[in-house]
């Protein structure tokens, strides 16, 4: 195990010049750095998270991981739209749950819900043979009604009869949609057009049902319920609702950024005012300053100069732990920091320092059975290494199982928790052993 | 020193802390937060400090809407409001009827969870604990196989663990009392604190552990209960320097790190104490009487 503690120790020099450029604030003559940044989460910066779950029940099997992986293209293209910076969309699958995750950064919570926006699910419906005229008389009438034809929007019963006919027509055929006004009356309208195999499906709706209403539906809200005047075979159609231009440019935004596959329910929302989170990030940063220096003096009391020596690795194990989160940045397994993540940071701090407690007690020890200083050192830090190796070892198994079975703040804490104890271990034994081995050699 | 042979003062003193704990978890259990029950949670920031007025209007409006009301807390300008689950329109139009009554109140906090993530959490939550405790015994009855007779390196694994299970139930048992008398919630910050509390836990054992280890490798098994006691001792001032060195850190944060972590910190302190005492008192101790048990009932079938 002897190495040269030259070597070590311009290894270690080394490095830490690396960590302290990396660390600079990015504004300034060091520029090389800017591109580095600590990614905060949302309980620092403020923002929204949704989690959403994907409605599978009018899927196969087969087709469902497909579905929420079109859902998230979705909800990327529509954020990216809305000019969100840094924003995360994640699908989950639980058991048979299907979700997305989404994480909107300096975004609140009704800003979000539009950015998300609703599930408009265009739909087309025809009569059929079987249809009869639906004429809500009564209370009765209307709960029989209910109770046969549940299975159908009642705002499409009103305007087609009992059993419509959903057309295989729908969101996806639509090509682009755009926003027009009606040459005569000066209203906005919505104006499709279809892809090839749209327009083929629409020729085909549309002559079939000449002299008869067609309903458009979006989200199972019947939003225009025209007569076919004549077979239309150019593959545009428009809607002509009596929108607001407002509504209208809405409605085809939602239809344009790609109708959602398939509806989505809210499981969870969590909105936090950026206020708040540039608070707790404030408070936690100073805790953790706080809690550096109270270590530094405490260590500096109880080991004097052995102390000191452990404080100065303490340092270069903040400055190390740093750097990795940012350099995490630039990978796509960037390390996001929130309020847990920093609770584990503080923790693993105190990790780090009781493996300079077990070696400075150990080499106590030796000197007390009157071994030389020097002796003492290396004795200490072999015999310490099995406790620390196995308590290390243990709290790693804790925080892989945390990440495992975590979700969102818990894995936060036991990512930066691992990360900690390992970059404790080197702080602890080869930076504090290679200092005292090339500083004290009397 | 004597630890070993006052070790029944030892566990009895745990009991005293432990029964309690226990109680209050059958009576009461724990006051969980909607991570785990589902609902919603809102925090609403006034201009001046909360005054009980503030309070009851905000208790009208949300009984005006319907929607019930699990508690509400104030703290200085802030009022911290638990309630069924709601939507975002409910959500909105709350906000809309407060700002009537008051110009320059603000939402800094508002979060749904549904019943399903809720009822997922507490399982992952379980899963997690069990699953790090066993991968746990299995790491330490491999890493002491090597103990000589008559130690068994499965029993250092059990003995940790039973040492683990107390630092949860201390801390469980005193956050049922909190939560039935001060409205303290569990939320999911508590499981990541409960899970620290075993890693730290155990990592505590271990060191203990590790020194008898290593005694009996060099004085033999035949006084075990002596190579145990000198052990302890060996390590003790260890022990009480690094929990000193933690506990103080955690005071910063106790006292800096605002309101939103405080409890995750209590829960955390008090976790850390009970750990680096079961670690001296109950863990190694508790190897000792498995020992002696174990060679009473081998000598009582030679007899």
């Amino acid at each position: 195990m002897k190495k040269s503690p030259r070597f070590l120790l311009w290894l270690i020099i080394l490095l830490t010049i690396f960590a302290v450029l990396i660390n600079l604030p990015s504004k300034g003559p060091l520029s090389f750095t800017k591109h580095l940044s600590f990614k905060k989460g949302l309980d620092l910066a403020g923002g929204t998270s949704l989690t959403l779950k994907a409605d599978m029940k009018n899927l196969g099997q087969a087709q469902r991981s497909k579905a929420l992986e079109a859902v998230k293209t979705v909800i990327e293209r529509r954020t990216n739209y809305f000019g969100v910076s840094e924003p995360v969309v994640q699908t989950a699958v639980s058991g048979n749950d299907y979700r997305v995750i989404v994480e909107l950064p300096g975004v609140n919570i009704n800003q979000a819900k539009d950015i998300i926006g609703t599930t408009a699910q265009l739909s087309f419906w025809e009569q059929t043979a079987t249809s009869s005229s639906v004429l809500i008389k009564s209370a009765e009438a209307f709960q029989a009604l209910v109770a046969t034809q549940s299975a159908y929007p009642i705002s499409v019963l009103q305007v087609l009869g009992t059993y419509p006919n959903k057309t295989s027509l729908g969101g996806p055929d639509l090509k682009e949609t755009s926003v027009g006004f009606d040459s005569q009356s000066g209203k906005p309208q919505v104006q499709l057009k279809f892809t090839s195999v749209g327009a083929k499906k629409f020729a085909d709706i549309t002559t079939r049902n000449v002299g008869k209403i067609v309903a458009i539906s979006l989200d199972d809200q019947v939003i225009e319920a025209p007569r076919v005047n004549q077979a239309i075979l150019t593959g545009d159609a428009v809607i002509t609702g009596g929108f607001t231009t407002k509504d209208a440019n809405e409605m085809s935004r939602s239809l344009n950024a790609g109708a959602l596959p398939v509806p989505l329910l809210y499981l969870q929302q969590h909105g936090i005012d950026a206020t708040l989170g540039s608070e707790s990030l404030l408070k936690s940063l100073f805790a953790g300053a706080l809690g550096i220096v109270i270590i530094i003096i405490f260590m500096t009391v109880l080991y004097g100069r052995l102390g000191i020596v452990a404080s100065v690795a303490l340092v270069l194990y903040t400055l190390f732990v740093l750097s990795i989160f940012k350099l995490s940045s630039i990978t796509p397994y960037g390390i996001t920091l929130t309020l847990s993540g920093i609770a584990g940071f503080i923790l693993s701090i105190g990790m780090a320092v009781d493996a300079n407690i077990l070696i400075f007690e150990r080499m106590k020890e030796e000197r007390r059975l009157g071994r030389s200083w020097h002796d003492s050192l290396e004795l200490g830090f072999s015999r310490a290494w099995t406790s620390i190796r196995d308590s290390n070892v243990s709290t790693l198994i804790t925080s892989f199982v945390l990440y495992q079975y975590g979700t969102g703040s818990v894995r936060g804490f036991a990512l930066t928790l691992a990360i900690g104890v390992l970059i404790s271990m080197f702080s602890a034994i080869i930076v504090t052993r290679t200092f005292l081995r090339v500083f004290f050699r009397n | 020193m004597d630890i070993i042979g006052r070790k029944n003062w030892y566990f009895g003193l745990s009991l005293l802390v432990l029964i309690p704990g226990i109680i209050a978890i059958l009576l009461w259990g724990l006051n969980l937060s909607i991570d785990f029950t589902g609902g919603s949670r809102l925090t609403v920031a006034f201009k001046d400090n909360v005054t009980k007025n503030n309070v009851e209007l905000v208790d009208k409006t949300f009984k005006a809407q319907q929607i019930k009301v699990a508690s509400i807390e104030k703290s200085n300008k802030l009022i911290f409001i638990r309630t069924s689950p709601m939507d975002q329109n409910q959500n909105n139009k709350f906000m809309n009827e407060l700002s009537k009554e008051f110009s320059d109140v603000k939402e800094q906090e508002f979060e749904t969870i549904g019943p399903v993530i809720g009822q997922e959490t507490t399982l992952n939550a379980l899963k997690a604990v069990g699953i790090a405790s066993i991968l746990i015994i299995l790491y330490i009855t491999w890493s002491f196989r090597g103990v000589p007779k008559p130690a068994s390196s499965f029993r250092f694994g059990i003995c940790a663990i039973i040492a683990l299970i107390h630092d949860v139930l201390v801390v469980v048992g005193v956050f049922a009392i909190l939560g039935h008398f001060f409205n303290v919630e569990a939320d999911s910050l508590f499981i990541t604190a409960i899970l620290t509390v075993i890693g730290f836990s155990v990592h505590d054992t271990i060191v203990v552990f590790d020194r008898i280890r290593e005694n009996l490798k060099k004085m033999g098994g035949a006084n075990f209960s002596k190579t145990v006691n000198e052990s302890i001792i060996q390590t003790i001032g260890r022990s009480l320097n690094t929990s000193l060195t933690v506990i103080l850190v955690l005071i910063a944060l106790l006292l800096f790190g605002g309101e939103s972590i405080r409890w995750f910190v209590v829960a955390l302190l008090i976790g850390i104490i009970s750990g680096t005492y079961s670690s001296i008192f109950n863990a190694s101790p508790l190897l000792v009487l498995w020992q002696e048990l174990s060679s009473r009932r081998h000598s009582g079938k030679r007899a």
